[in-house]
């Protein structure tokens, strides 16, 4: 073909379509060349300093030693240092006192909010919003106590109150009378409560102890919150709670947190941000 | 030699004539380096008068206000300030007008005008311009650096060259510098950059600028102007038959001779072919081709025209500001009979509107509070019912203010936990957790409107308010 090439001295590679479409022999553009090269290099610079070449059963680790994990221990380091400012003064100091201090707490209520979701939420709800059966954390009434050291001694040692059943000593009537009374919000306007000792544990008032874990009967606030209230008086009324003669009592325990489980300090931000949560006393 | 048929050689021929046309390019594509020669004139004057704006760039950091800098791009600090007002990330909505404003203007300019600001305004066309004067009081005429181009190195002037290249880089870092000095306390920057204490940032953005004004400056000068900058990409969609533009006025020049013996020749149309114009044009541009993608509107070859129409005493105006209408004799309808120009500006209009008012409503206190969803609501043993609410409250000056907070909407409502100090820092969010609390035999419905006001203990007028709801149970 090159004999009969009709553009001699072109630096054309000989092959011609169509008469004169031809195929000459520039060489690239050289920005074009320096990107090429570049690329290359930059690929064997890549893989001398990281890990990349595959081998056997493990793998080239490059000369700087990095790797995701590295990585990543760092930054929870990194993480770890800003943290450290605040975690170093919690063991050593009262509840009471980092809740005085407002930078401190707003630390613990940050982070106690991941404590919360992992070891309450699933009973108490998030926010301490409460679920059938558990206790609402957030708004006023405590049975045992709503200061800050009494519910640290709940979430350590754990609660678990007794009520005796009363369907064998009270009659349908007056079971009835006094479910009555407490929806009322004045329990001790029934006779009954008097004669019948409600007011042993439920105090004179109604008020409940503390110190017993007695539940307030005048607050409108139900431990056992149903749809119907009245009915839901009257069963408990009837088989009492955490009373093992009874099959039908109703549980309701509160696990014990200390020890194993959680650290105190962790005890002492989980009672602080529940504290907070808008009902701390 | 080949033996080809006679045919194809023909057609071959034919062909290449063909493509020996494309080398006729109109616009330089770099492979020589246009040396524009520089003459007086109205326009060359106003170019400088507009290059001088940017003065401003370089002494603006300098400016103090109150006993700081007037204008700085806090950029750590996230703030922004210029003279008494300081804008925060919060108010970045106005940056996007301001943004808004400017590429309208530059289309409303160029609607009317053409490339104004390439011409005048460009930082590329201006630092150019001072490149090419320093050029040529160092290394001479266009003529002479023409010819010293040819030369090997050993032959040219070495020291004035070096010299002039010494002074381009000088220059580039003194734009990268300055550029810096926005973004800090000018006085203070300096005093570190001598001390080599600035951040790896300051550094880079220095190297940067030095790097490309010199670059771009004194080595691709009209190059960007050609194939880099995307103005001139779409130049030709903003521009109409009324926008006015540097125009040869072919009607009157061609057909064009050169004079004979200083005799104008009767049957020749006004241009003498001297070719000033092209020798002026910084782009290196034949304005007598018609408007052009390499022309940047400069207005120079106006001047050079000018000059030489003058000298063979003739009208001025061969090349002028002229539209295409004008050029074609219909008449050119007035600004506000054109509907793009008109549409441009009823946009800025809008956008300055917007940042008038976010200038004026700026405000020294921000709030807003988040409403606690979990639990939405939670009953008192007291009977009322109890909401929680996160206030994240923005001070914007520059002290420490004293907050008092206030919630309206009910008349038997009680606001928890406002009563403490709440001291917002400057400059900064800090968020509050408040509870409000009504009688639940008080509600009307399952929720409420509520709304809380915040405001500076020591001057009440500084206040802002949120408006956010209370939810109560379903009322049964
Ligand atoms: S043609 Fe004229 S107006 Fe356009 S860039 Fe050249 S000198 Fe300037
Ligand atoms: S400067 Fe004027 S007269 Fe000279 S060549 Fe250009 S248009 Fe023609």
């Amino acid at each position: 073909m090159s004999e009969n090439n009709p553009f001699p001295n072109e630096n054309n590679s000989g092959h011609v379509w169509d008469d004169n479409l031809r195929e000459l022999l520039n060489d690239p553009p050289t920005w074009w060349r320096i990107g090429f090269h570049a690329s290359w290099i930059l690929v064997i610079v890549y893989t001398i300093l990281y890990p990349s070449w595959p081998m056997l059963t493990t793998h080239y680790k490059g000369v700087m030693g990095w790797t995701a994990m590295g990585e990543y221990k760092e930054d929870l380091q990194s993480i770890e240092m800003v943290r450290a400012k605040y975690e170093e003064q919690l063991p050593n100091k009262s509840a009471a006192a980092i809740m005085a201090d407002d930078d401190l707490s707003n630390y613990v209520v940050k982070s106690a909010k991941v404590l919360f979701g992992d070891n309450c939420g699933a009973c108490h709800g998030t926010g301490g919003a409460g679920n059938p059966g558990y206790p609402v954390l957030a708004d006023d009434d405590w049975l045992y106590g709503g200061t800050v050291n009494e519910i640290i001694t709940s979430i350590t040692n754990g609660r678990k109150g007794v009520m005796t059943a009363h369907g064998k000593s009270l009659s349908t009537e007056e079971i009835d009378e006094l479910a009555n009374a407490v929806m009322s919000g004045n329990p001790a306007s029934s006779p009954l409560y008097m004669s019948k000792a409600c007011f042993a544990c439920h105090g004179p008032d109604g008020k409940g102890m503390a110190a017993l874990g007695s539940a307030n009967l005048t607050d409108g606030i139900y431990r056992f919150d149903e749809a119907d209230q009245l009915a839901s008086i009257k069963y408990t009324i009837k088989h009492g709670v955490n009373d093992a003669s009874d099959p039908m009592t109703r549980n309701a325990e509160m696990p014990i947190f200390g020890g194993t489980k959680l650290t105190e300090t962790d005890i002492k931000k989980l009672a602080i941000y529940v504290h907070k949560l808008g009902g701390g006393q | 030699m080949s033996e080809a048929p006679n045919s194809s050689e023909n057609s071959s021929k034919h062909f290449d004539e063909l493509y020996d046309e494309i080398d006729h390019w109109e616009v330089n594509t770099g492979e020589e380096t246009i040396h524009a020669k520089r003459m007086p004139g109205r326009f060359r004057n106003l170019k400088w008068l507009a290059a001088s704006v940017w003065l401003v760039f370089f002494i603006g950091p300098y400016f103090r206000w109150e006993g700081r800098q007037a204008i700085t791009f806090d950029i750590m600090g996230r703030q922004f300030h210029i003279f008494d007002i300081t804008i925060l990330p919060q108010d970045v909505w106005m940056l996007s007008l301001i943004l808004l404003f400017f590429a309208i203007l530059l289309a409303a300019v160029t609607s009317i005008a053409g490339r104004v600001y390439c011409g005048y305004f460009c930082f590329q066309t201006v630092w150019t311009d001072l490149f090419t004067w320093i050029e040529e009081k160092l290394e001479g005429k266009p003529a002479a650096r023409r010819r010293a181009e040819k030369l090997p190195l050993s032959q040219q002037r070495l020291p004035r060259k070096i010299l002039k290249h010494i002074i381009w880089i000088m220059i580039g870092a003194f734009t990268g510098i300055s550029f810096t000095l926005w973004f800090g306390d000018a006085f203070e920057m300096w005093k570190a950059y001598f001390n080599n204490d600035v951040t790896m940032w300051a550094w880079g953005s220095v190297i940067v600028f030095t790097s490309f004004t010199y670059l771009f400056a004194g080595f691709m000068r009209e190059q960007v102007c050609l194939w880099l900058c995307p103005y001139a990409r779409i130049q030709g969609v903003m521009v109409d038959v009324d926008s006015i533009m540097p125009t040869y006025d072919f009607h009157r020049g061609e057909p064009r001779g050169r004079l004979k013996k200083g005799k104008h020749d009767a049957d020749k149309g006004d241009c003498i072919e001297c070719n000033q114009c092209y020798a002026v044009c910084p782009t290196g541009v034949d304005i007598r081709n018609g408007q052009q993608e390499g022309c940047i509107t400069c207005g120079l070859c106006i001047d050079a025209c000018d000059s030489v129409m003058d000298k063979i005493n003739k009208p001025r105006g061969l090349v002028k500001y002229m539209s295409l209408d004008e050029l074609n004799g219909k008449e050119q309808p007035p600004i506000y009979k054109r509907p793009r120009p008109l549409i441009y500006m009823s946009i800025m209009t809008l956008a300055a509107i917007g940042i008038l008012y976010g200038l004026t409503h700026l405000g020294a206190l921000e709030l807003s509070v988040l409403h606690e969803r979990s639990p939405l609501f939670v009953l008192q043993s007291d009977g009322s019912i109890q909401n929680k609410y996160e206030l994240k409250i923005l001070n914007k000056t520059h002290k420490d203010m004293k907050i008092g907070v206030r919630a309206e909407g009910h008349q038997s409502l009680t606001l928890v936990g406002a009563d403490r100090e709440i001291i917002a820092q400057p400059a900064d969010t800090a968020s509050f957790t408040v509870f409000v609390r009504i009688p639940k035999k008080e509600l009307a419905g399952e929720r409420e409107s509520l709304s809380f006001k915040i405001y500076n203990l020591e001057d009440d007028k500084i206040s802002a308010e949120y408006k956010s709801m209370f939810f109560g149970p379903r009322i049964r």
